[in-house]
């Protein structure tokens, strides 16, 4: 059966890639990845057997976007919160207390300005947010017009200003806790800290004593390090955490044109063609 | 006034010989006998404009937490039972899908620019069509008949206001005509909505979710059905529940006061 097998299709981090697994597969040529994230896998090992690897950015950027929009938008009017008084059984709340904080009109900083990232942008500009982001390299004049966003050149500009930091970057040893102590003291106790990218971009105990001393209002994050969060974890315990078990790209059509886009690169490699998404270890 | 308290009947008014306002919070003024009031000759008015961008923020909110199983997904996250994410376990894209629009005023309008930049199709349902140039900014088709939006959409939102003619303008026929797989959300009165057509549409799945900031009554009874909903999200009438909202209502309420005790014009005043 080994010996048959020519492509993988990774999902959700199965089968795990190790050597072991390599060795017992011969005629492996080709590992497509559902999504775009591939902080789980070796680049260089796999290249070593001589694999050609692959995600799908195309499919997952529309996708993520709405996820991160929908946990600004549940985190800055409370809807979970609301959800809960709203169903439980001794309701007998005092409406005029509960309030949440304006998106429209606010600062959205978005540190990834990549596919998924400009997409947020293209959003929140609808919402008539002011965008501010910070990337490696700056987007065209054109592009940034589109979405009016100012580029930060350095991230503590966006995180002074900020009142939403919406995290899009992928997970690189340079953006291991990107966001630690130092960002989040930076950023206004008013300020919702938004993660959709990867757990460990975030110093999750930082964030934490960030949370629970006032520094910063809020979090909401599809993605935690480890996924699922151990069950005695504070994060789970704080009201002012909205985490959901990342469901960046967990849509019928997303995985649907996921597979799509594996699928066409598995063939390109079999028939040694050039592969639509290929990862090169870099 | 804030939510619909102290409730103005012909009693309260005949103990205030002196009053001369009424200024309500928010847009909605159907809990208001406006006849009575102006039978006492006491003026009134609202909020209409503050509250358009948090309404309509909030009806993009529910939407797409409803859709992509938010909340449901927050008690995977926090429920000491888990102990993985499912893997086959999906939402539905907002982006590219199609929304209808009930109900095309200010706060419609501003739900269709925020869809619009998620490539949503939108279609919308109005007393009066919206000039060319108002429907081609946000791409909006308008459908004379309600039943043709119904029919085609894949979210139903409703933005009209409570008047006899939109009282239970959404009951069993109206759900009927909605695909399968289609949410409705609501952030203008619970009233406009039949909620017992409701109910036996989302369990016997007429249609596939329903998204509420508001009931009849505020709050429901606590053995309410929808209460106990997995395809339900309901929220506690937060539609303009925002600090610099609430600040900005008080300033106009306040300036209305101003002006009724005056005797100068009101601004917001109803008539």
């Amino acid at each position: 059966m080994s010996k048959k097998v020519q492509a993988i299709y990774l999902w959700w981090h199965k089968p795990v890639i190790d050597q072991e697994l390599l060795q017992s597969l011969p005629n492996l040529k080709v590992i497509a990845n559902s999504g775009v994230g591939m902080d789980h896998l070796d680049l260089k090992l796999v290249a070593s057997f001589g694999v050609k690897m692959a995600n799908a950015p195309r499919a997952v950027s529309s996708s993520t976007a709405d996820t991160g929009m929908a946990l600004l938008l549940a985190s800055a009017r409370r809807l979970v919160e609301g959800y809960h008084i709203a169903i439980s059984s001794g309701m007998e709340y005092c409406e005029a207390d509960f309030l949440g904080v304006e998106v429209t009109g606010a600062t959205l900083g978005i540190i990834g300005m990549g596919s998924i990232g400009y997409k947020i942008a293209l959003r929140a500009k609808a919402f008539e947010m002011n965008i501010l982001y910070h990337n490696r390299t700056q987007r065209t004049e054109h592009e940034e017009q589109a979405v009016g966003a100012t580029y930060c050149e350095k991230i503590d500009d966006l995180l002074r200003q900020a009142d939403f930091v919406m995290v899009v970057v992928s997970l690189t040893p340079q953006t291991h806790k990107l966001i630690g102590k130092r960002e989040m003291e930076l950023m206004k106790p008013t300020a919702t800290l938004i993660n959709i990218s990867r757990g460990a971009v975030v110093d999750q105990e930082a964030l934490v004593t960030a949370l629970q001393t006032g520094v910063i209002r809020a979090a909401a994050l599809d993605v935690t390090y480890p996924e699922p969060l151990p069950r005695d974890h504070t994060l789970l315990k704080l009201k002012n955490v909205i985490i959901t078990p990342h469901l960046g790209i967990k849509t019928d059509k997303a995985t649907y044109m996921i597979t799509e886009e594996a699928v066409e690169n598995i063939l390109a490699a079999l028939n040694g063609l050039p592969m639509p998404s290929e990862v090169l270890p870099s | 006034m804030w939510y619909h308290k102290p409730v103005i009947n012909e009693e309260l008014l005949q103990h205030l010989p002196n009053l001369k306002i009424v200024a309500n919070s928010g847009v909605g003024i159907d809990h208001l006998d406006l006849n009575l009031l102006a039978s006492y000759g006491v003026k009134v008015s609202n909020t209409p404009f503050v509250v358009s961008t948090d309404t309509a923020d909030l009806g993009m909110a529910l939407m797409l937490a409803s859709s992509r199983r938010l909340v449901e997904g927050y008690q995977i996250a926090v429920s000491p039972d888990t102990e993985y994410f499912p893997a086959d376990w999906l939402g539905a894209e907002v982006s590219g899908a199609t929304l209808g629009i009930v109900g095309m005023g200010t706060i419609g309008y501003k739900v269709a620019e925020r869809a619009k930049a998620f490539e949503m199709k939108i279609l919308y349902h109005n007393r009066n069509q919206r000039n060319k140039e108002e429907e081609s900014a946000v791409g909006a088709i308008y459908c004379k008949k309600i039943d043709d939006l119904l029919q085609q959409s894949d979210f139903v939102l409703l933005s009209v206001n409570l008047t006899p003619q939109t009282h239970k303008l959404i009951g069993k026929r109206e759900l009927e005509l909605m695909k399968p797989t289609a949410t409705l959300i609501n952030i203008s009165r619970g009233l406009v909505v039949d909620q017992d057509a409701l109910v036996e549409a989302l369990q016997n799945k007429v249609i596939k979710a329903a998204a509420l900031d508001v009931t009849y009554p505020e709050p429901l009874p606590r053995d309410h059905p929808l209460l106990k909903l997995k395809n339900v999200i309901i929220t506690p009438h937060i539609g303009s529940a925002t600090k610099k909202t609430r600040r900005l209502m008080m300033e106009n309420m306040t300036e209305s006061i101003q002006a009724g005790l005056a005797g100068l014009p009101v601004p917001n005043e109803v008539l």
